[in-house]
């Protein structure tokens, strides 16, 4: 079982490694962390406090806190979507924090709403909506950054590299080929 | 759905919350709410069944909102995403 004071280290720890900083806001941060904390435990990762996860681990890895939104985020905005990750300038409060608008694509979000087929017959499809993909057809591809050669096995490509800070631009993916020879 | 009824003084206006139960900024509007004495109702979406979820995703698409917590409606049909406290006191009269 997950505590507070782990889910709080963790986050330190990894916003040191970024250079980021906590939200200054010592009840905000609160707030945060034990919804990461109640996430954690209800669905055994820590998914994003403020987004509507589906608790299937394949439909929510990229809300997986820190999610892949928050380096794009901190960049342009300061603060990440929830704001447990914010930059400089706003922990030092030259610049509030705000509600950022969330970057996560639509598709990825209603994949949350999805009601689960229980059998065929109760599958209808009414017209206009989208049924969102179910996590079997969530097509994971090799992904490498050109720039340093880091190599991921997702769905997207990162916003920006994680090794070398390469934008997404400059990923490409890893086409696999089998050649029979003889 | 579980709807919760938060009581208030100022109840002139029908306001609706679609929240998260974990999400700070969802917490914030409750509060905020609370101490403007501003009468609403909230459901927490992340506790609703998937059933409901999508009935959820279809009323706030509908009122031409994104799916971004915290929702608030306010007599039906205006809608503000996220915890914007200019646009929620502005609309509220508060």
């Amino acid at each position: 079982m997950t505590t507070l004071e782990k889910v709080r280290q963790r986050a330190e720890s990894d916003a040191k490694t970024y250079g980021y900083y906590l939200n200054p806001d010592a009840k905000f941060l609160q707030d945060l962390l034990e919804g990461l904390k109640k996430n954690e435990e209800r669905f055994g990762y820590p998914a994003c406090p403020c987004r509507l996860a589906s608790g299937k681990l394949e439909i929510d890895r990229d809300i997986i806190c820190p999610c892949d939104y928050r380096d794009p985020d901190v960049a342009e905005f300061g603060a990440c979507y929830c704001a447990l990750y914010v930059r400089k300038d706003v922990f030092e409060g030259k610049i509030p924090v705000q509600p950022v608008q969330e970057r996560r694509p639509l598709e990825k979000q209603t994949r949350s709403y999805a009601v689960s087929p229980v059998t065929p017959v109760e599958k209808k499809t009414e017209p206009g909506t989208t049924v969102a993909k179910q996590p079997s057809e969530i097509k994971k591809k090799l992904w490498y950054c050109r720039q340093c050669g880091y190599v991921v096995f997702r769905e997207d490509s990162p916003y920006i590299c994680p090794i070398c800070k390469a934008k997404r631009e400059m990923f490409a993916e890893i086409a696999l080929r089998i050649d029979e020879i003889g | 759905m579980k709807i919760e009824k938060v009581p208030g003084k100022n109840n002139k206006n029908k306001v609706f919350l679609y929240a998260l139960s974990t999400c700070a900024w969802c917490k914030m509007t409750k509060q905020y709410l609370k101490d403007n004495d501003v009468e609403f109702e909230y459901a927490d979406v992340d506790l609703c069944s998937e059933k409901e979820l999508d009935k959820v995703k279809k009323d706030i698409l509908s009122k031409g909102g994104s799916l971004s917590y915290p929702v608030i409606i306010v007599n039906d049909r205006i809608l503000i995403n996220g915890f914007r406290k200019d646009k929620i006191k502005e609309t509220l009269g508060i």
